[in-house]
């Protein structure tokens, strides 16, 4: 066996003096205490919203308009797109290289997830407290 | 010149591989995880619809009633079916357990199995499949 690596940088690394933006770990984290809450919510969410689609339009509302549905609507949807913004991150890090698209892409990705959000919140609060 | 004086082959060969269970598993993981983020668009879609009205609701029903929507549904439920069973081996190998390669390979294995199991289930207990409805989700009788 050789000597054990002492410093694990690469000299490119090095070179280039990019190194950690802190943040890795808070990351890691919530993506996957995220990802505990959605084991509970997403089989809930599957179940009950194909229930809900049998009954028509009508079923529809009835479904979103139930308190404990709204709250849990909000908490399912909230959940996954906190947990897929943090995903897709990972996945534009990884992929795109050059500077400036990447950090376009992880706008729009925050960008996208808030809208999303917005128009939940909207949704179910429209329904629920009409 | 570079002072790295390592002589061992740098990861990754990106022309020297082979498939395995678990190279599979985590690009599946991966491509499930984005088509989720896809398909969470249709939820968004269906909510929204159903607050503004039937105007905007009969449209889009109609639209995921066809046979292409039926088939973007079930490679929804079938995305997320996966994703979710194999999330729940990934926080298990982030605790530390179930990483020896024979027990990572099994597991990937296994993970793949009960996804699709999981969707088929899904489809068939909640009334999708036309014909089959052991609950009466439908309200048929
Ligand atoms: C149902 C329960 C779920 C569990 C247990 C779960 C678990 C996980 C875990 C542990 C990761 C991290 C994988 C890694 O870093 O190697 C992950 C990544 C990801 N998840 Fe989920 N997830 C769930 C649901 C969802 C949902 C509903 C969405 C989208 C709406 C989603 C989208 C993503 C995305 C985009 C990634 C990034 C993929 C990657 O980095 O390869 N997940 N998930
Ligand atoms: C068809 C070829 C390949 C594809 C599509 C592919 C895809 C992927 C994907 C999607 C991930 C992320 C998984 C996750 O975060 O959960 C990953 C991670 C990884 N891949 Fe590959 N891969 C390929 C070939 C290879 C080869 C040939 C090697 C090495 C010889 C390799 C080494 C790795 C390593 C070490 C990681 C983990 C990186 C990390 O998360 O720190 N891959 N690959």
């Amino acid at each position: 066996m050789s000597k054990p690596q002492q410093n694990f940088r690469t000299p490119l690394g090095k070179v280039r003096g990019l190194g950690s933006a802190k943040h890795g770990a808070g990351h890691f984290i919530t993506q996957r205490v995220s990802a505990v809450a959605l084991i509970f919510l997403v089989p809930w969410f599957l179940i009950s919203l194909i229930g809900a689609v049998r009954g028509g339009y009508d079923g529809a509302l009835a479904w979103v308009a139930d308190p404990i549905n709204a709250v849990l609507i909000l908490l399912a949807v909230g959940a996954s797109l906190y947990h897929m913004r943090l995903g897709m991150q990972v996945v534009v890090e990884d992929y795109i290289a050059k500077h400036s698209t990447k950090a376009v892409l992880l706008m729009l990705n925050t960008f996208v997830c808030i809208v999303l959000f917005a128009a939940t919140a909207y949704a179910v609060l429209k329904i629920a407290i009409a | 010149m570079s002072s790295w004086t390592d002589k061992r082959p740098m990861s990754p060969h990106t022309t020297i591989w082979k498939w395995h269970l678990t190279m599979a598993s985590s690009i599946l993981h991966r491509v499930t995880g984005v088509g989720n983020y896809i398909g969470i668009f249709l939820v968004v879609a269906w909510l929204f619809a159903t607050a503004v009205g039937p105007d905007y609701y009969e449209p889009l029903s109609g639209l995921i009633g066809s046979i292409w929507g039926q088939l973007i549904l079930f490679g929804f439920t079938l995305s997320v079916s996966y994703h979710a069973i194999n999330g729940v081996r990934h926080l298990f190998m982030d605790a530390g357990m179930a990483l020896n390669p024979k027990t990572g390979s099994f597991l990937s294995g296994l993970v793949l199995v009960l996804a699709v199991a999981m969707a088929v289930a899904v489809w068939l207990l909640s009334g999708l499949v036309p014909g089959v409805d052991p609950l009466n989700m439908t309200g048929a009788v």
